[in-house]
């Protein structure tokens, strides 16, 4: 196994972790943030969901990103041929 | 799916031209939804029946959202929005049936659900506002802001393609570790997540087409109470 293949699992595993940080403490917060919101007005849950649900996918897609960069420094590697 | 979710594996060959098996199982969801369809609407009646009364209320959940989230009457909105949802429904739920994987665990399948979208939001804003009214609002709220919005456009685009693609690839790419290191029946409790994943990807794939459309048809206007993006 040569050094480009070490480096890229290397590179793989450390986007996927570090870059599950940042999304998991915002997503974390959001929802926090709507658990108070929901306990303060239960009348007004479906919106704050809705709301919640389509925030959560935009704030996952960051970790996505990194998934996929992962996929392609595994799968896709340019300089391994 | 434990090889490269890059790569479709090939069913079989026409002439030249390679049909993988997403196409495949595209195709027959595409038959097969259409085919329910047709049923299901093929002797309406004012008095419905209980088959037609759970059509109705699908139909009515889906315009209840539309209204919510655009804030616009939703009619012309329902055929693409509805038509989206239940086909990704569809499609991710379908790594029920064994053998079977999800088509949306492909990029190209989830490309192609993407630039509907994409000429969706155009289609619609055009016919909004104008070609003109239309190109105006990439100058909102000042003409500062017209590559940030051109740019804009085409990166929401990909970030609704790979999300979608990386939430169900992913779901399978761990089914099928987890089946492969520990064995039979343990990767069911996986499986239901999921289903649970699945909805709400095909869920939020909709509610972000509609969102984005509704910012077509809406931006620079005297805002919406609750509007977003």
């Amino acid at each position: 196994m040569n050094w480009i293949e070490i480096v890229s699992i290397l590179a793989a595993a450390m986007a996927v972790s570090f870059g599950a940080i940042g999304p998991a403490l915002g997503e974390g917060r959001a929802v926090a943030a709507a658990m108070d919101a929901i306990a303060r007005q239960p009348e007004s849950a479906g919106t704050i969901s809705r709301t919640l649900f389509v925030g959560l996918a935009m704030i996952e897609t960051m970790a996505i990103y990194c998934l996929v960069v992962a996929l392609l420094v595994l799968f896709a590697n340019p300089f391994i041929h | 799916m434990i090889g490269s979710p890059l790569t479709a594996k090939v069913a079989f060959t026409v002439g030249p031209v390679a049909v993988t098996e997403p196409v495949v199982v595209t195709w027959a969801l595409m038959a097969l939804l259409g085919l329910g369809g047709w049923l299901a609407t093929r002797s309406l009646t004012l008095r419905p029946s209980a088959r037609q009364t759970i059509i109705e209320m699908i139909v009515g959940v889906i315009e209840d959202q539309i209204q919510g989230t655009m804030r616009v009457t939703p009619t012309p909105y329902v055929p693409m929005t509805g038509t989206l949802f239940i086909f990704i429904l569809a499609a991710n739920w379908c790594s029920l049936i064994p053998g079977i994987e999800p088509p949306t665990a492909h990029i190209e399948t989830d490309a192609a659900l993407g630039l509907i979208v994409f000429f969706a939001i155009l289609y619609f804003g055009i016919r909004g506002r104008g070609l003109v009214g239309y190109l105006k609002t990439f100058a909102e709220p000042t003409f500062i802001m017209i590559p940030l919005n051109i740019v804009e456009t085409f990166t929401r685009t990909f970030s609704l393609i790979v999300r979608l693609f990386g939430n169900v690839m992913s779901g399978v790419f761990v089914v099928g570790i987890v089946l492969s290191l520990a064995g039979l029946l343990v990767p069911i409790p996986l499986m239901a997540l999921d289903l649970l994943t699945g909805a709400v990807q095909a869920y939020i794939f909709t509610v972000l087409a509609m969102v984005f459309i509704g910012s077509a048809l809406n931006e620079g206007r005297a805002p919406a109470k609750g509007k977003r993006s």
